[in-house]
């Protein structure tokens, strides 16, 4: 009888496999050997075929078959095996199978085993992967081997009772006697383990943790001899003593330092000793200067040894070594915080690192910056920030234009500084700039009122250079619409004055509605501020034009705001202008979240415009207007009753579907809600149906829908209204049922409206 | 503590995989796969750490292998570069200027040492000598050499 091949023969005939099929065909053939093998109940083979099946395993090939093979290796008295079979426990076993608790026995065996080398392995299997059964009927034994002096057997029965304890949290107390002596053991091993087992412990547990403190001295004994201690071959690494286990002391000396004056002073000299006397010249002295100063920085050090840990991240910054770089940034980052003034003082060469080339590095030292931006560096700052800016990769563009206008918003110098840092974003990241910037722009540039001519020429400018940035252009038309009368009549005080025609304005706005470069979101700040140009303008007749043609255009909510226009200029032309009006200062309210801004001049009449119906004609023309800016449909005039705020009714998946209130007069029982659908996903919600229940004492009428398509990526709304009758002012509430399909499935969704602003049905 | 372990080929081929936490097999399937994608997408002179869900991974190329190792939140970076230098000098030792193939064809070995060297996540033991004399004792303890040569031909 032909004895199966051995291990390396296959691997060798399986890597002259020239393609994955004649590969796959090997090993399905030698599986089927192995497979009759393990059926015969082959014992002098078993070795050998389990081992070849672990390394087909290795290339991602089924091995399941072999699991209870391991277990009968485990269980044989030969060494070769009991390790073969381990092997193949930890890496085809988990604690999901339920072989796995057959091992328990034979672990239990081999724990007591006369052979250290067959103790370590039944050790080290159950310490990698033993489940919380297995760990609970051999804890015992753990312990037992816990305290033998053995120092080989010591040291990987203390990590095995480091997972039972994970595994297990309430065996934790029987190992407490056995950790008495673990600290005074000579063998690095031993300590090592046991530092690694006492910081379980306290990490854990709030009452080891204060039991564990008297340890300190001891540590910090320990440590300083591996500091003080000349050279040892055993231990060494580049010229330090054993860094591994410095490194753990020094994190369990954290753990007990923590929260703890008196432990912190006692550890003080000794931190201080090691941050000064550490050689940095390699690798391994860093990553225990590194230890030192997370220590340092996490107990309740005195001041001197904070600073020196803050100038050792800051020494860090400049080493040459990118990996000490990234390290320091990091840390620099946790302390900026708490220790602000102390890391101001490396400022310039955190700016510095911007420039660096690796990539993660940069992306610390940009988020550093940020937090170190003050009301004394900004101007200092903010050069490098937008050099940055200009020159970073693609994926930091929208967070640091992020971050550039929080930082200008907080500390700019002046408005004039602050209008010009927003175009310098706008004009040179203008398209990566988030879509919530733009209201808040918005505001911004509303509020500088003194700059509104100058804010108004270097939009308009910018605009004559490039169409193609979204935000940049959102602004702009904005800002056209509302300031347009500055810019033809050269008002610019601080720089030159343009000569430019209401024709030309116009001839740009115009151009971004033909412009395949416009989102249909951008088109609607084109249109808005077109419309808004017709009371500022003389120009009307070109104005009405425009607008009329665009009230059958395809994108339905270009065409919603178009016939909105219209009728502004057919029915209700006496308050156009007032409705029109320049923007007063805006105060942010904090509806519905911080991207929208609602604008009230202060008037406490209802509201006049009703887009689907004729409005009541008793109504004076100088009414209150209320307008919502929202992210999506830039100035947009829509119902609104004055003092009931929007509410978001449903958010979930992507689909997000809010509620505007009016009181439809002249029957004040029946409130009219306009819901809009909007769809953050990147595919369309086609097929989109919005149902709607109320309670008995209610009657709801829902008219149609504006369209059942919620295009993706916020590129329009669906809009419906629903009418609810009221009679008995009862408390609204309302349950919805959504149904669409998304990416070709169906989803269908019900919810309760219950958060339903007081006013709209009181 | 450390999460995972994975030696793999610049073409992407697994050498080695320790787990140190229960993974599904599913799981450790779709981890390689991010692994060795992010990890053979850097850039030459990048540094050594990236981010991947809440863990750090540290990898380092020695000739024509990746070794990778992930790490929790509270685990130092510098000292990972350090286990995984001693790790191959310890793989060094045993096999002689060790190279892929000695990995490849001797897979088992590599674990042995690895398991006398790491467990549970956690370092077992600091002095290369005793992991070294570890693995040959238990060397010595098998029963059938022909299985196991010092330095196999292949």
């Amino acid at each position: 009888l032909v004895p199966p091949p051995r291990l390396r023969e296959l691997i060798r005939t399986i890597r002259t496999a020239r393609t994955q099929a004649e590969e796959r065909e090997m090993i399905q053939k030698e599986c089927a050997a192995i497979r009759s093998s393990f059926r015969e109940e082959d014992n002098t083979y078993r070795c050998r075929n389990v081992a070849k099946l672990l390394y087909m395993h290795m290339l991602g090939y089924p091995a399941h078959f072999g699991q209870l093979e391991c277990l009968k290796l485990i269980a044989s008295q030969k060494f070769t095996d009991k390790r073969i079979g381990y092997l193949g426990a930890m890496l085809l076993l988990d604690e999901r199978q339920d072989v796995h608790l057959l091992m328990t026995n034979c672990i239990k065996n081999d724990l007591n085993h006369s052979t250290q080398y067959v103790q370590g392995l039944a050790l080290c299997t159950l310490g990698c992967m033993g489940s919380s059964e297995m760990c609970r009927d051999l804890a015992g034994e753990v312990e037992k081997l816990l305290k033998t002096s053995n120092s080989y057997l010591r040291k990987k029965a203390a990590l095995c009772a480091v997972h039972v304890i994970r595994k297990v949290p309430e065996l934790m107390e029987m190992f407490l006697p056995a950790t008495k002596n673990l600290l005074s053991e000579k063998n690095h091993g031993v300590l090592h383990t046991s530092v690694v087992l006492l910081t379980e412990m306290c990490e854990r547990s709030p009452d080891m943790l204060s039991h564990f403190r008297k340890l300190v001295p001891q540590l910090v004994r320990i440590l300083k001899n591996l500091i003080m201690s000349g050279y040892s071959p055993e231990h060494d690494v580049s010229g330090i003593s054993d860094p591994f286990l410095q490194v753990r002391i020094l994190r369990l000396l954290r753990i007990l330092g923590r929260s703890d004056d008196d432990s912190s002073e006692a550890m003080n000299d000794i931190l201080a000793q090691v941050a000064t006397n550490t050689e940095t010249s390699k690798n391994v002295g860093n990553a225990i200067l590194y230890e030192t100063v997370l220590t340092i920085m996490d107990i309740k050090s005195e001041s001197g040894l904070r600073v020196l840990a803050i100038n050792i991240l800051g020494r860090f910054l400049l080493n040459n070594d990118k990996n000490i770089r990234y390290v320091a940034l990091t840390s620099l980052l946790k302390t900026v915080q708490t220790d602000h003034n102390a890391v101001q003082r490396h400022r310039s060469t955190i700016v510095d690192c911007l420039k660096d080339l690796d990539v993660s590095i940069k992306r610390r030292a940009m988020e550093l910056s940020f937090a170190l931006v003050n009301g004394n560096n900004i101007r200092g700052m903010m050069k490098e920030l937008l050099y940055f800016l200009d020159s970073c990769d693609p994926e930091f563009k929208a967070d640091c234009a992020s971050g550039v206008f929080l930082a200008a918003e907080k500390y700019a110098p002046s408005k004039r500084w602050h209008i010009d840092t927003i175009m310098r974003v706008l004009t040179t990241a203008g398209s990566y700039v988030r879509d919530d910037s733009v209201p808040n722009l918005i505001q911004l540039i509303t509020n500088s009122v003194e700059m509104h001519a100058y804010t108004v020429q270097r939009l308009y400018k910018a605009l004559l250079d490039d169409i193609s940035q979204q935000p940049l252009v959102q602004v702009s038309s904005w800002c056209i619409g509302e300031y347009g009368d500055l810019l033809v009549s050269g008002q610019c005080e601080e720089e030159e004055p343009i000569q430019v025609t209401e024709d030309e304005v116009l001839d740009v706005l115009e151009g971004l509605l033909v412009s395949n470069l416009s989102t249909p979101v951008t088109r609607g700040y084109a249109l808005t501020a077109i419309m808004k140009l017709s009371t500022r303008f003389s120009s009307v007749n070109r104005i009405k034009k425009v607008v009329s043609i665009y009230g059958s255009s395809i994108d339905v909510e270009l065409q919603q705001r178009a016939v909105e226009y219209n009728a502004l200029f057919k029915k209700y032309d006496h308050m156009r202008p007032a409705l029109l009006e320049r923007m007063p200062i805006m105060e942010k309210t904090a509806t519905n979240g911080p991207t929208e801004i609602v604008q009230t001049n202060g008037e406490t009449e209802p509201s006049v415009l009703d887009t689907k119906h004729p409005p009541p004609v008793t109504q004076p023309a100088n009414q209150v207007r209320g307008v919502i800016i929202s992210k999506y449909a830039g100035l947009h005039l829509c119902n609104l009753y004055i003092g009931i705020p929007p509410m978001t009714a449903y958010n979930k998946n992507g689909l997000k579907i809010e509620f505007t209130f009016e009181r439809a007069n002249p029957n004040p029982n029946i409130a009219v809600i306009t819901i809009h659908a909007s769809n953050s996903t990147e595919a369309d919600m086609t097929d989109f149906v919005f149902q709607a229940a109320v309670p008995k004492t209610f009657q709801l009428q829902l008219l149609s829908p504006s369209s059942n398509v919620v295009p993706a990526l916020n590129q329009g709304t669906v809009t419906q209204v629903i009418r609810v009758l009221n009679p008995q002012k009862q408390q609204l509430r309302m349950r919805i049922k959504l149904t669409y399909t998304h990416k070709g499935s169906p989803v269908q969704d019900l919810a309760e409206v219950n958060n339903f602003p007081p006013q709209s049905w009181q | 503590g450390m999460r995972f372990l994975l030696l793999f080929s610049r073409q992407g081929r697994l050498r080695l995989q320790k787990w140190f936490t229960p993974t599904p097999e599913r799981e450790k399937k779709k981890i390689i796969r991010d692994m060795t994608t992010m990890v053979l997408a850097r850039k030459p002179r990048s540094c050594n750490f990236l981010h991947w869900r809440d863990l750090k991974i540290v990898y380092k190329r020695y000739a024509s292998l990746y070794f990778c190792l992930a790490l929790e939140d509270q685990d130092n970076e510098l000292l990972a570069l350090e286990i995984l230098h001693r790790y191959v000098e310890l793989l060094d030792k045993y096999f002689g200027n060790v190279c892929e193939l000695d990995i490849i064809f001797n897979f088992e070995k590599a674990y042995f040492i690895l398991d006398e060297f790491l467990m549970g996540g956690e370092i077992q033991e600091t002095s290369k000598q005793i992991v070294n004399r570890s693995i040959e004792a238990s060397d010595m303890l098998q029963e059938t050499m022909e299985e196991y040569m010092s330095k196999p031909a292949f």
